[in-house]
């Protein structure tokens, strides 16, 4: 197939189509706004149905209802719409709900900066609303790859019964890449027999809920989903490494980063100077276990995590290394991006050179 | 041999969790009563909120779904755009719908949402224990309103029927009460003509029921079904405030 | 006219509204009974008085009142 001209966010959505996603319930933000613009034209094209909501907290609840409700169903946002739709995602972790929220990040915190930035990690990772959570986080670093994650997503959520996020920076979100459509493969899934669709003839209703006012019920609840949360650890680990073997220097990075990472090997490498780059597609789960062994072959002398934000991957990286060899950072805030040369000078650094 | 009144099909065989007296089993039964006369069980999908009436998903036959608190309405749009056809409804209390959920039941309200709103109105928080609510009268003790609520301070109780009224995609709202039978009677009619206009699409409809709260008023059922009549009513007129049937014959 | 009305009573909440609604005074709290929840329960005090309008029933927040025209 021949390849076109995308911008990221219009690829995402238009990728959220091709999966079956057939609802969209959204708040305008910066540097999101192209997704619930292109949904706002294309859903009704395929028989679906995009509402522009009066927040983002509504616009959550509203995907928490239409999911309840057996619809497949997506959202977006950028990192202070998604602060505000942790209450909803909590929910649906709890309720066991599926659906995709899309963060397309920028600087924060607070309102910040429109420009891209990965300072949501900690709340992307750690599940962010309230209780013990988490979400499958799949964070592309093409426009390509952004597009296949999104049937992937969906048949995640759908496969766990749990909200999926993708974690995109503004980067991916605003740019144009060529883009290749590919048939996606879904994957076999379970029939909704748990969606509120009106008993049409069943003797039992459904109930979509995350109230357990028991505390051992609750307690079996959450260890229900606990169980749910290592299977994903187990089944949808997802990584790329580039150059690992026998790297002096291992770069962790994921998103944007990444990107610039491989141009700082490549100024590396003239200087003989072997440098290779661990990329996490899923950054939860992170992969530990890989990273772990990578970082600890006799070769790597030092590990760099290079980041849109002030160092929060940094934990994970650390965790995986568990000490065995220095880990060190790059990092920006505030929309600011590392340049290679900078990538580069901290290598040398890192290396006593 | 003739039934003069069962418990309605509508309605699980659980046990209701409230205090005595508390008029959330009567408004329940009227929904119910609704859904089963008009033969609605079947189709129907009902969202509850978060108060007293948390646990409504256990009491109604139809399929539930629990919402965060004040979030209903969106929740209820959810649904009602994956399942146009179904008949949806929230069910929620004043603490819920008038303070947190303002937003999303006004702009429900603004879309014309082809769904039904039951907002019981009993001016405190019960769950939580008695504390004011939007819709505490002036001078009303409550918890957090402990020397009675001051207007100068915190403003007055606020009329959800009327605001919602005010709004072009509000198909039908009406305040009703169910302190005796006649009020009851018209509160049944209010709930039905919702749902019915709610099925022919008319766009977003809403009964306000003044209900009591003996436990957190402390009173006894009787005395809180006095004080709905006495207390509540003049400041929160009964009748219809909108009906899109009457403006469109005119 | 003959008529039943049918408390299940273990239900009952004892909160009095049905004694309020009833135009011939025919259903009072039976303090005599206790009953599993211990609540005084509502009962049929003058049966034979009963008009069978049906408002006891219908203004019962627990739904434990049947009542039936024979």
């Amino acid at each position: 197939m021949a390849l076109e001209l995308w911008k990221g966010n219009e690829a995402i959505a238009e990728a959220a189509v091709r999966a079956g996603c057939r609802y969209f319930f959204g708040y305008p933000i910066t540097p999101q706004n192209e997704i619930p613009e292109y949904m706002a034209r294309r859903l009704p094209e395929v028989g679906g149905c995009f509402l522009q909501a009066e927040s983002e907290l509504a616009a959550i609840n509203m995907v928490y209802g239409a999911s309840g409700a057996g619809g497949r169903v997506m959202t977006s946002s950028s990192s202070p719409g998604i602060s505000l739709k942790q209450e909803g995602i909590t929910y649906m972790a709890g309720a066991e709900l599926p659906a995709v929220i899309v963060n397309v990040m920028r600087g924060g915190p607070g309102l910040g900066t429109i420009q891209p930035a990965q300072g949501d990690y900690y709340q992307a990772t750690r599940g962010g609303g309230n209780g013990d959570y988490r979400l499958v986080v799949l964070a592309p670093n093409t426009i390509q790859e952004a597009a296949d994650l999104m049937q992937e997503a969906f048949d995640i959520a759908d496969l766990y019964r749990n909200p999926v996020m993708l974690l995109a920076d503004g980067m991916i979100g605003q740019m144009m890449e060529p883009l290749e459509w590919r048939s996606p493969s879904p994957r076999p899934l379970p029939p909704k027999n748990w969606a509120a669709t009106g008993l049409q003839g069943r003797d039992t209703h459904r109930i979509i809920n995350s109230l357990f006012i028991d505390p051992v019920e609750c307690e079996q609840h959450n260890l229900r989903l606990q169980e749910k949360y290592r299977e994903m650890e187990q089944r949808e680990l997802r990584f790329e490494e580039r150059g690992c073997q026998d790297a002096e220097v291992l770069f962790v990075a994921y998103g944007t980063p990444s990107r610039i990472v491989m141009s700082a090997i490549d100024r590396l490498a003239t200087r003989k100077i072997r440098a290779g780059l661990f990329r996490p597609v899923t950054v939860w789960p992170f992969p530990y276990e890989r990273l772990g062994q990578l970082a600890a072959s006799p070769s790597v002398r030092a590990v760099i995590t290079v980041e849109l934000s002030a160092g929060q991957m940094l934990d994970d990286v650390r965790i995986a290394v568990e000490g065995r060899k220095p880990v060190s950072l790059v990092g920006h805030t505030g929309g600011v991006v590392p340049t290679p040369h900078e990538i580069e000078a901290a290598a040398l650094a890192a290396l006593g050179r | 041999m003739t039934v003069i009144y069962q418990k309605s099909t509508a309605l699980t065989d659980r046990e209701l969790h409230y205090c005595p007296g508390c008029s959330h089993g009567i408004i329940h039964k009227l929904v119910a009563e609704t859904l089963e006369e008009l033969n609605l069980t079947d189709r129907a999908i009902g969202i509850c909120p978060v108060g007293c009436s948390v646990f409504a998903y256990d009491y109604f036959v139809c399929d539930m779904l629990e919402a965060a608190h004040g979030r209903a309405p969106a929740v209820a749009t959810g649904v009602k755009r994956v399942h146009p056809d179904a008949p949806v409804f929230t069910y929620q209390g004043d603490g819920d719908l008038a303070s947190i959920g303002m937003g999303e039941i006004l702009h429900a309200a603004v879309r014309g949402e082809k769904i039904t709103t039951i907002f019981v109105n009993n001016t405190t928080y019960g769950m939580t224990g008695g504390q004011m609510a939007p819709t505490t009268l002036v001078g009303q003790r409550t918890t957090t309103s402990p020397f009675g609520r001051d207007p100068a301070h915190c403003g007055g109780p606020v009329r959800m029927a009327e605001l919602i009224g005010t709004v072009d995609g509000t198909a039908y709202a009406e305040r009703v009460a169910v302190y005796d039978i006649p009020r009851l009677l018209q509160a049944k009619r209010a709930i039905r003509t919702a749902f019915e206009l709610q099925l022919q699409g008319a766009g977003f409809t809403f009964v306000e029921v003044l209900a009591s709260c003996p436990t957190n008023w402390g009173m006894t059922p009787l005395e809180a079904a006095a004080r709905v009549r006495d207390e509540m009513v003049p400041v929160f007129p009964l009748g219809v405030v909108r009906d899109i049937r009457k403006e469109e014959a005119q | 006219m003959a008529v039943q009305i049918l408390f299940d009573q273990d239900r009952c909440k004892g909160c009095e509204l049905c004694t309020a609604v009833c135009p011939r005074g025919v259903i009072r709290i039976d303090s005599a009974v206790t009953n599993r929840k211990g609540y005084h329960p509502a009962a049929a005090a003058e049966p034979d008085r009963c008009v069978a309008c049906g408002n006891c029933a219908r203004i019962c927040p627990d739904s434990i009142i049947t009542v039936i025209r024979l």
